[in-house]
């Protein structure tokens, strides 16, 4: 199946590089392989006849599911901070971007 | 020399004035301490399931209403995928196919008269991101970052419009002119300062003889519009000279520094426009039925332009007159309230334009934040009117009412300001003054008619200007008329 190529190899690691995730060798060739055969899945949907056929936006039989404008309860910030890698104060702590 | 267009397209973040956040029931109030008002929902912790809120929906179909749009009778949510420390979740819950307003408008009109037909592209709802506080004095020297979270899913309005707009007058024009519609509409408080409202613009330029158009850039960071004025004349001459000096424009996004004037290339990843949008799973769509609709736009305000209309047509106000009421809405809402009771358009505006616009200013406040009442000077309008107290007086009447409020009848009799207007009382003031002024009469009675002038102040002075001017005139001539 890796053979017929569906996913090439820039293709995964412009995949992986946005999901912020680095592969060794190994695991990249097994993840096209993987990716492969869910896009070839995909392939096999595309050949179904879909004239007249209203687009799927959403699974469920449902619409207008709200909540009201009224405030609610909030976390407390110990309970909100309790996760954090790495917190200063009442703020989490993340590397400086750009 | 060849000649060059300008071509602009706008784009608006506006934070809609709901109590709670997009997805949960977190509030949107700013100023609290940092990561405060976050819950599990809006933090991104697993496990856990937005539910939209049902007042920004309706906000949004107001927005696009005013903005002359179309509104989508079905319409859903997508997650755009992107890491950045401001976003919890890695991605943020926007509208991406099928936004909930779509084809709008605003005419805009011109200096000369003409009117720029500006087309709205969409409006959709998304969520707002966090803040992210850096630790150095720049960011540029920051190692690390402290992202607040407060901010993070209040409910945004995205507003995109086509690249209709031709010039940074135009552009500045556009803006405000959408921010006064969003005000008047109530579903923003569009504070540009404090980021309520947000403006980016893509310019690009072209010979103007070339049909295709030039490579676009964005340009970020305007905190008002006199900079999103000056951002576009700086960005336009710089394409301008780059394509002149025959080079070519880059396709990028600028940042506007205030300071220096310019806008300069933003360091950016190559990847950083690969939003892999999909449906939002955890999301239902929304449907908008004819009798919501009804409903929500039965809830519209008027809006600026059908304000100006009415004061113009409607009350008989001058074009700059109107347009200088419609400008603020409280002061239009007070000038509304004073009319019903005192329908005399031109002096109620007077009075706004004139001394209550005075009074704000040096107050540096807001009419609906003053004690002023609309009734009570639609009274002391009505007592200058019947000639009751003179226009000094009742400047100062206006002055106590807007500082501490009050009632009018009760500051003027306080005051002793009553207008003498009974003939009787003026009668015998007259006649003091003709006796004590006997060279002036006598001028009068010669020819001068100037005299009477004289004659009038003094009895004014007698008076301490509580005469009523007109009448005081009338007995004068009367007397001296009928004794010559
Ligand atoms: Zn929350």
């Amino acid at each position: 199946m890796s053979e017929r190529r569906i996913i090439s190899r820039d293709d995964a690691e412009h995949v992986a590089r946005l999901a912020h995730l680095r592969f060794t060798e190994a695991e990249m060739t097994d993840c096209m392989e993987k990716l492969g055969s869910i896009l070839e899945y995909m392939q096999e949907l595309q050949k179904i006849d879909t004239t007249g056929v209203a687009p799927t936006t959403h699974v469920l039989p449902l619409t207008n599911v709200f909540r009201a404008d009224e405030p609610g309860e909030t976390l407390p910030r110990e309970r909100a901070l309790a996760n954090a890698p790495a917190r200063e104060g009442g703020s989490f702590k993340v590397p400086r971007i750009i | 020399m060849t000649e060059y267009l300008t071509t602009i397209g706008l784009e608006f973040h506006a934070e809609l004035k709901t109590k709670t956040k997009i997805f949960c029931s977190c509030p949107t109030d700013a100023g609290g301490e940092p990561n405060t008002h976050v819950c599990p929902v809006c933090l991104g912790l697993p496990g856990v399931l937005p539910v939209l809120n049902r007042h920004a929906v309706e906000l949004a179909v107001m927005a696009g209403l005013a903005l002359n749009c179309q509104i989508a009778e079905y319409s859903k949510f997508d997650r755009k995928n992107y890491f950045y420390p401001d976003l919890p979740k890695g991605y943020q819950v926007t509208q991406y196919p099928m936004p909930i307003c779509h084809d709008g408008y605003i005419d805009l009109p011109l200096a000369d008269g003409a009117v720029r037909h500006v087309r709205i592209n969409r409006i959709h709802l998304e969520e707002d991101a966090g803040k992210l506080v850096h630790s150095g004095e720049h960011i540029q020297d920051s190692h690390y970052s402290l992202p607040d979270y407060n901010r993070a899913a209040v409910p945004l309005i995205e507003i995109v419009t086509e690249p209709d707009i031709t010039s940074a007058e135009e552009a500045r024009n556009f803006g405000e002119s959408l921010r006064l519609i969003l005000l008047y509409a109530g579903v923003s408080d569009v504070r540009m300062e404090q980021g309520s409202l947000r403006c980016d613009v893509n310019i690009s330029v072209r010979p103007a003889d070339s049909a295709a158009l030039g490579v676009k850039v964005e340009i970020k960071n305007l905190n008002s519009f006199r900079s999103v004025y000056r951002a576009i004349q700086y960005e336009e001459q710089r394409q301008r000279e780059l394509l002149a000096g025959g080079g070519s424009v880059v396709q990028e996004t600028r940042l506007w520094d205030e300071a220096s004037g310019e806008t300069r290339a933003m360091r950016s990843k190559e990847d950083a426009h690969d939003y892999r949008y999909f449906p939002e799973p955890d999301l239902v769509p929304v449907v908008i039925d004819a009798a919501w609709l009804a409903e929500i736009a039965e809830k519209l305000p008027e809006l600026p332009a059908a304000r100006q209309q009415r004061f113009e047509s409607e009350l008989g106000l001058s074009h700059y007159d109107a347009g200088q009421l419609v400008i603020s809405p409280p002061l239009a809402r007070f000038f509304d309230a004073v009319y019903t009771l005192f329908p005399e358009a031109k002096t109620v505006a007077n009075w706004l334009l004139g001394d209550i616009s005075r009074l704000l200013n040096e107050s540096d406040a807001e009419l609906d934040a003053v004690p002023l009442d609309a009734s009570e000077f639609a009274y002391l309008l009505s007592e200058v009117k019947k000639g009751a107290i003179n226009q000094a007086s009742a400047k100062t009447v206006l002055e106590e009412m807007f500082r501490q409020g009050g009632k009018a009848a009760e500051i003027i009799a306080a005051h002793g300001f009553a207008q003498i207007s009974d003939s009787g009382a003026l009668q015998a003031q007259v006649e003091q003054v003709l006796i004590a002024n006997a060279q002036p009469v006598a001028d009068y009675r010669a020819g001068k008619k100037a005299a009477l002038g004289f004659l009038v102040g003094q009895v004014m002075k007698q008076t301490r200007g509580q005469a009523n001017p007109a009448m005081v005139r009338e007995l004068l001539e009367k007397a001296l008329e009928s004794e010559n």
